[in-house]
């Protein structure tokens, strides 16, 4: 499978680059499938590919010293990702697997910095990318330090608790991220770790809420 | 019959992502927009919502407190 110049036009990266010049870049991009739930990066490893997803979904996760894995982005096609492990910490800071058959572009660290060096397009973009990373991070942060996901989850359960009549409405996850003002994959992760407490079951359809008494407390409600 | 992710056609734009991601193929590409067929398979893992670029998918949870 060879690099299509027409598919790098779509990648931030080589945003507002000519056909001559994206012809030249293609010699340094390599092309690289992933079966579904193929590892592409292994977190602590020597960080030397930046990839971008050309199709399917790669997830970028981190795994705790328990082996609890925590996902931190879906990666879709045109973005990228080991972005910053490349350009800064030498180490890959998370792993990324397939979640579908994925085709990946490969970009190696040192030819990144040859093409960020002889391209200052590519330079501008790299910024760009990186700074709606950062954005992407500080909000994270936000989410993580000041107002605490769960408690914000816990609050909308036991506002939307119905009585399963369908007085309430049914809430998607998008939802409760849109009313939490998080990322849809922090409400998905919070869901999981009250489950794992057995504040809530998780059925088909139904969030069966098993210690009202445990989640008003982490919703800071007043009992 | 077994309730299935709603599907909004309008927001679908057929990229097929979800049907990749689904583990019981109950989704479909019909006319280049995504199409349920109904199955007990479903588990309601909520991956085809996760991965939808546009939210055309929804997978609705009920909350319910628990009966003694």
């Amino acid at each position: 499978m060879a690099v299509q110049v027409e598919l790098l036009k779509s990648i931030a990266y080589f945003s507002g680059l000519p056909l001559t010049e994206l012809a030249l870049l293609k010699n340094f991009i390599f092309v690289k499938t992933a079966d579904k739930g193929g590892i592409v990066l292994f977190e602590g490893e020597p960080a030397e590919v930046l990839y971008f997803v050309v199709s399917g979904v790669v997830k970028v996760f981190k795994t705790s010293a328990d082996g609890k894995e925590q996902t931190l982005y879906f990666i879709r096609p045109d973005e990228s990702f080991n972005d910053v492990s490349v350009l800064v910490s030498g180490r890959n800071m998370a792993s990324a697997g397939a979640l579908v058959p994925a085709v990946l572009y490969g970009i190696r660290k040192d030819d990144l910095e040859a093409v960020i060096r002889d391209y200052p397009q590519v330079a501008r973009n790299v910024i760009r990318v990186l700074s709606q990373k950062v954005e992407r991070l500080v909000s994270l942060v936000e989410d993580l330090s000041f107002r605490h996901v769960a408690g914000r989850v816990a609050k909308i359960l036991l506002e939307y608790t119905g009585d399963g009549v369908g007085q309430k409405p049914r809430l998607t996850q998008q939802e409760m991220a849109a009313i939490a003002g998080t990322a849809r994959e922090m409400i998905g992760r919070a869901l999981k770790v009250m489950e794992e407490e057995g504040t809530v079951r998780l059925e088909r359809q139904r969030i069966v809420i098993m210690d009202k008494e445990a989640l008003k407390e982490m919703a800071g409600v007043a009992t | 019959m077994v309730e299935m992710p709603l599907i909004d056609r309008e927001k679908c734009n057929g990229c097929g992502l979800c049907i990749r991601v689904c583990y019981c193929q109950a989704l479909v590409l019909v006319d280049n927009v995504v199409t349920v067929i109904e199955t007990e398979e479903c588990g309601w893992c909520t991956q085809c919502e996760a991965v939808c670029p546009t939210n055309a998918i929804s997978c609705p949870f009920e909350i319910v407190i628990e009966e003694e």
